[in-house]
């Protein structure tokens, strides 16, 4: 088998900034929402938690078509972010870090909510008899403890970002250099005859990827969990 | 001085209590069950009262009619529960040092170490909590509460947890504690003998209510 070619480089570089772009984005976001979710209850609770996980059960296609209608260059936002802001995100790689991180974010969201829920809230109290204000709990008992969980959240969402197809194609569309990642241009290679050793080479490098997020995640959440039980 | 008319609705049991302290070291005592937790809860502010008004020496710390209710974090009353409650992910220096940070307060390295040797726990500064015993436990729980400079200290059974041997070993240091470092507590037991060596003044709860108010005379024998 000969070796990876700039094309494919391309790809794959393409995909590992997608799917970062869409972890470190989602990331804050999907803290912000676990710890509402877990901690408050508040009006709309229910609906707020059926829409996070939406893109779950969602047809990805679907949750693309709607991705194109909402922040297409004539959407409601797409034309919004275009006029006033000049961000274009249709047929862009930005675009396919949103589309990445839409259908990731119930799989990231998950392991932090409930790594939340695990907190002892009597730790939380005596944090406040200490004289910490509540953001101040959270940056200092809450978040540290649910470290594991948030790690586990953004491993499971960069894994779901660098290999989501649907919602990406049907968004961002397969355009080589822009908004081709991996699962894209093994899609193309497999339709074009020969196309199979290459898509091959990919295929590899795709279970690389994915075993070294793995590997690393076991690492990081084994050490968190050591830590966090003051051993 | 320490002045409490509060209530409060806990599902079937009702707390509805009204009594001045001015001991420096006041004894709530009563078997389980008798609200004693809920109301040491509600001085501290993690539970809010449903009617009446909790004073610390002229600061008004709830006061339902005039809707009141500073919260725990803004109280400064020190709070060392039944289970030590210390931080999993922070050594015992960073326990200790916890207060002090969250409230602003400079670094006082000789109340620090005066504390720290009052509780001999100068040793333990780089352990982790989970290396710790019961007694050490309790004790890093003592210092990590009047290292955050308390104007009063809430000892919630700080003994129960722990077995005969354990509890001789902590309780001269509270002793120690309440001769030495004058800031006023109160103290919360269901163990006359406790009580007796500890407290200056009683108060007896009965079912969510004050029975007796007095010296450790009260106590059973």
């Amino acid at each position: 088998m000969s070796s990876i070619t700039p094309e494919e480089w391309t790809a794959i570089a393409l995909s590992l900034r997608v799917a970062l772009v869409a972890t470190l984005v989602a990331t804050p976001l999907g803290i912000a929402l676990a710890w509402l979710l877990a901690r408050r209850e508040f009006w709309g609770k229910g609906l707020v938690d059926a829409l996070v996980h939406l893109p779950l059960v969602l047809p990805p296609v679907v949750t693309g078509y709607l991705l194109l209608l909402t922040f297409g260059r004539r959407g409601a936002v797409g034309a919004w972010l275009a006029d006033s802001l000049g961000i274009v995100l249709a047929f862009k790689w930005t675009g396919a870090a949103l589309a990445c991180g839409v259908m990731s974010f119930p799989l990231l969201v998950r392991p932090i909510r409930l790594s939340i829920e695990a907190v002892d809230r009597k730790l939380e109290q005596a944090a406040s008899t200490l004289g910490a204000a509540p953001w101040r709990v959270f940056a200092t008992v809450t978040l540290p403890l649910a470290l594991p969980g948030v790690l586990a959240g953004m491993v499971l969402g960069f894994a779901k970002a660098i290999g989501e197809f649907g919602a990406t194609i049907t968004f961002v569309s397969n355009i080589p250099g822009e908004t081709q990642t991996i699962s894209a241009a093994i899609y193309s290679l497999i339709q074009t005859p020969d196309g199979d050793s290459a898509a091959l080479r990919l295929v590899i490098v795709s279970v690389v990827i994915a075993m070294a997020a793995l590997v690393a995640s076991e690492w990081l959440a084994r050490r968190a969990t050591l830590r966090l039980h003051g051993n | 001085m320490l002045t409490i008319d509060a209530s409060k609705q806990l599902g079937e049991f009702s707390l509805d209590v009204a009594f001045e302290s001015d001991g420096r070291v006041t004894g709530l005592f009563g078997a389980s069950g008798t609200g004693k937790t809920s109301l040491v809860n509600m001085i501290a502010g993690l539970l809010a009262p449903d009617r009446g008004r909790i004073v610390l020496d002229d600061d008004v710390l709830d006061d339902t009619a005039m809707r009141i209710h500073v919260p725990a974090h803004r109280r400064r009353i020190g709070y060392v529960f039944q289970d030590s409650r210390l931080f999993p992910h922070l050594d015992v220096a960073q326990n200790l040092d916890y207060g002090r940070r969250m409230n602003g307060l400079p670094r006082d390295l000789d109340y620090a170490a005066r504390i720290e040797t009052l509780l001999d726990i100068s040793a333990l500064h780089a352990r982790r909590t989970g290396q710790l015993s019961g007694g050490e436990r309790q004790r890093v729980a003592l210092g990590r509460a009047l290292l955050a400079r308390p104007r009063l200290l809430l000892l919630d059974e700080p003994l129960a947890s722990l077995d005969e041997a354990r509890k001789a070993e902590i309780l001269p240091y509270l002793v120690r504690l309440r001769d030495e470092t004058g800031v006023p507590t109160v103290y919360v037991s269901h163990d006359a003998d406790e009580m007796r060596q500890l407290a200056t003044q009683v108060v007896m709860l009965k079912g969510g209510r004050v029975a007796a108010v007095g010296g450790v005379e009260l106590l059973p024998k």
